[in-house]
């Protein structure tokens, strides 16, 4: 543990490649699911991307810290593999001084977006670990659906019973006037003989005994 | 000679075949009818296809023995559905009421039988409108894209979801907490959820409407409700095939497992299934069948309504599992993913190296060489049976499986209408029969003016349901329906049943039930029928109702509930419940089978103590020559010839 310590000191004064040290200190581990994303359309892992993603996080830190001349020279990364992850750490711009985890993060925070797009990727493909993405909060819009289809079926039903109660009025006012007018025709043609298939004669149920049921 | 208990008076309850023949011809305007043969047939099929064959049959069929299943199922539709199915449908076409109409006149004595349709009817009817109105939520909810259970709710700091739905899954979440608020116990209500209330009221409103003039509303209504789940069944079952792992799922399904036979459960589940698919001992196939012409051929009716509803059970069964495979096929590949991602992630190993085909061989060499990595990984072990096999009974089935499976198809909220349609018809066509069996025996019994039109009773009677129904809009709701569903539904049907069989076949009399066929159909029914009438479906029923009654007596009584804290979450917990539900279990189940032999015994009570009154005041009238005037009414008032 401490001749890690001594190691680590006597790089961080020596070339600038030693600053990038995986898991400790301000670096921060990326990772690249390309043909996660892509498939068939994946780019292959090459020197110039690897440019590609400095110059972006350069932007980045220029972005965050408003105007600091952050270059690509400032951005270390070290132990890559063929996962496509590697560590990287951040300097500040002409100096060795690395620029802490805090403010690296909310650099790429705030410009995850554009990182990404530089990418063609998302937030799950290009991993910062410990970074965790902002989730877009859900879109929900002002009247609920569901109560507007609530209120379309209420109103359909109500519709139907209104109907069902004003249909036998109608009919019953609709019997009426026909009935009137059936009145006057009789009066006009005068005795109508009675044809009601009186062969049998109308078998009158009042007479039955229907109350057969005994009670209890 | 057949065994047949003494019945005094019998002929002079029911109507003779000449009288049957005359009301036919005068078209009597006071009973409803039928306007064609079709729509008796469609409702009662919307009547026995309802909920119970997309969400029960289905499990039942995986959970012993797949196509084997089907092999008790056909035999006992064949033994005990269809027998039943057709005593029930001729007695009320014979006897033209409603079930306590008919059971009265087959004998006063027997009106307990009625009553109790009556009471099962009206507590299913709870509890089914309840199912109902949780569909009608989910359909509202399903015209917006994406669905709302596609997505957890995020957190307060916008970094993660809410634990509850990151813990589950977000079709749980949304189910259990967002839909229900669902509580820890069933004792724990608090308050009521007003989503559900308003869904309550839209369901029992359109009910009501449906149901508002008896058959000649719901007649209309049963067009849609019972032809629009085939139609969609259909869309799905297109649609489920074309989904990639849908043949798995129907596999799963129809694997037979010859030995499951040899288990006693599998042959008493599909019995009681049998049962209670087809709507016997509600009250409501007596009721319609009532509406029929007297010469309507019920034997006929009877095939084609056992037949159709077990080919229903199988195409919905079906339908149903070709959705689950597709759903557990979708969940393995996710978690085969995850598996080969962290593998990747923890190895370093570049992105195609691992793949669906070579992940097993590649596990156990990376297992092999670093076990103490591969562990720390914390690897999930992915198993298709299982996934196959979680949660596809009852309410999960519709609401958190499929709900689940429809998430992960193009098109979704497209589906999720349809499927929701789909059980909405099938929920509502049965309900039109329960309300059938509530609302006419409360007619037959006069309890209401009679001048109150049907309108007016029907309608009292969905707002009196609606109240009572807002106990299960409290968050213990579910817990309350589960109840309901397993007691009220159960054993009261089976007694009913037991003892329709024996009202009508030794009370009522084999011989004469066989003339009515006869008179109605032109042809006596042939041996098989009264084989089955007279020995093997009631003994059949009698031996699931003592194996019910005994499996139930000895174990302890448990039910699952939804509990953020417990050990076992996402799991739903078990915990027994408290010691005063048993005197709701009583109400529920008890009730309503024992109020036959009671009500017989309280009229036998009433009759002797009326005779035993009656011959005393004779004593005393002839005694006294005529007696006070108080005696006189007295002796009126008690149907006594006082000469």
């Amino acid at each position: 543990m401490l001749e890690k310590i001594l190691l680590l000191l006597s790089l961080s004064l020596s070339v600038a490649e030693g600053l990038c040290k995986p898991g400790v200190g301000e670096a921060y581990k990326v990772r690249f699911s390309i043909k996660t994303a892509l498939g068939d359309q994946a780019y292959p892992w090459n020197k110039n991307e690897m440019f590609l993603f400095r110059a972006a996080l350069a932007f980045a830190m220029r972005d965050f810290t408003n105007g600091e001349e952050f270059g690509v020279s400032d951005i270390h990364p070290c132990n890559e593999t063929q996962r496509v992850s590697f560590w990287f750490v951040v300097t500040r711009p002409k100096t060795m001084d690395l620029v802490d985890k805090g403010t690296v993060e909310m650099a790429i925070k705030k410009s995850r977006n554009r990182i990404n797009g530089a990418f063609l990727l998302t937030d799950k493909t290009l991993e910062f670990d410990g970074i965790y993405p902002t989730l877009a909060a859900p879109v929900s819009p002002d009247t609920p659906p569901w109560l507007i289809v609530f209120g379309v079926v209420m109103g359909a039903v109500s519709v139907g019973i209104i109907a069902l109660l004003v249909y036998p009025l109608v009919q019953r006012k609709l019997k009426k006037n026909m009935d009137a007018d059936d009145e006057d025709s009789d009066e006009e043609t005068g005795v109508k003989t009675a044809e009601n298939g009186a062969n049998d004669g109308i078998y009158n149920s009042t007479f039955s005994d229907d109350e057969r049921f005994t009670q209890m | 000679m057949r065994l047949v208990l003494p019945n005094p008076g019998l002929d002079l309850r029911i109507p003779r075949h000449e009288d049957l023949e005359r009301m036919e011809k005068q078209e009597a305007a006071d009973r409803p009818k039928w306007d064609n043969k079709a729509q008796y047939i469609l409702t009662c099929v919307g009547f026995c296809i309802g909920l119970g064959n997309v969400w029960r049959f289905p499990y039942l069929c995986q959970s012993h023995g797949g196509g084997a299943f089907l092999i008790p199922y056909l035999i006992l539709l064949v033994l005990e559905g269809m027998p039943l199915l057709l005593l029930e449908i001729a007695i009320g076409q014979r006897l033209r009421k409603g079930s306590v109409g008919v059971w009265r006149a087959i004998s006063p004595y027997l009106t307990g039988v009625g009553i109790g349709s009556m009471l099962v009817s009206f507590m299913v009817a709870l509890y089914y409108n309840t199912l109902i109105a949780w569909i009608m939520w989910y359909f509202f909810n399903s015209f917006q894209d994406p669905l709302p259970w596609t997505n957890c709710p995020l957190n307060e700091n916008r970094t993660g979801f809410i634990p509850e739905c990151q813990q589950s899954s977000t079709v749980d979440y949304y189910f259990y907490r967002v839909t229900l608020n669902a509580s820890n116990s069933i004792a724990d209500s608090g308050g009521l959820q007003w989503p559900i209330i308003i869904c309550l009221l839209a369901a029992w409103t359109v009910v009501c409407i449906c149901c508002i003039r008896g058959i000649s509303t719901s007649g209309k209504a049963v067009y849609i409700t019972a032809i629009l789940p085939y139609i969609v069944l259909a869309i799905f079952l297109i649609r489920g095939l074309t989904l990639k792992g849908a043949l798995s799922g129907i596999k799963f399904l129809f694997t037979p497992d010859v030995e499951e036979l040899m288990n006693p459960t599998t042959w008493l589940d599909a019995g009681a299934q049998v049962f209670y698919a087809f709507g016997l001992a509600w009250g409501g196939l007596i009721s319609f069948s009532s509406y029929n012409p007297v010469h309507n051929n019920c034997v006929q009716d009877s095939v084609i309504l056992s037949v159709v509803t077990g080919l229903t059970s199988v195409y919905a069964a079906t339908v149903t599992y070709s959705i689950i495979g597709f759903r557990a096929t979708e969940k393995y590949d996710t978690c085969i993913n995850e598996n080969i991602r962290t593998l990747l992630n923890g190895f370093e190993l570049p992105e195609d190296s691992i793949t669906a085909s070579n992940y097993n061989a590649a596990l156990h060499h990376l297992n092999s060489s670093n076990p103490d990595t591969v562990f720390g990984l914390d690897i999930k072990t992915c198993d298709m049976q299982k996934l196959l096999s979680e949660g596809v009974e009852g309410t999960g089935l519709a609401f958190i499986v499929f709900t689940e499976a429809i998430t992960k198809m193009p098109g979704s909220p497209a589906w999720s209408v349809l499927f929701f349609i789909m059980l909405l018809c099938l929920g509502l066509s049965t309900l039109f029969g329960n309300i059938e069996g509530v609302v006419v025996p409360l007619k037959d019994f006069n309890l209401f003016p009679q001048k109150w039109p049907h309108e007016i009773l029907t309608g009292a009677t969905c707002f009196v349901s609606f109240i009572i129904c807002l106990l299960f809009a409290q968050p213990s709701g579910i817990y309350w329906l589960t109840l309901f569903d397993n007691f009220a539904g159960s054993v009261p049907l089976l007694t009913i049943g037991l003892f329709e069989m024996i009202a009508v076949v030794y009370i009522y009399g084999i011989d004469r039930f066989n003339e009515d066929i006869k008179f109605m159909v032109g042809r006596k029914p042939s041996i098989f029928w009264q084989i089955t009438w007279r020995f093997i479906s009631p003994l059949i029923v009698l031996v699931i109702l003592v194996f019910y009654l005994v499996t139930q007596a000895q174990k302890q009584l448990n039910y699952l509930v939804w509990d953020i804290n417990s050990e076992t979450f996402p799991a739903l917990t078990s915990i027994p419940y408290p010691s005063w539900i048993y005197a709701v279990i009583f109400l529920l189940a008890g009730v309503p089978s024992l109020v036959v032999p009671m009500y017989a015994l309280c009229r036998l009570i009433f009759v002797c103590y009326k005779k035993k009154i009656g011959r005393y005041f004779i004593s005393r009238h002839h005694e006294n020559n005529h007696g006070n005037a108080f005696e006189q009414t007295l002796l009126t008032h008690l149907n006594v010839n006082t000469h």
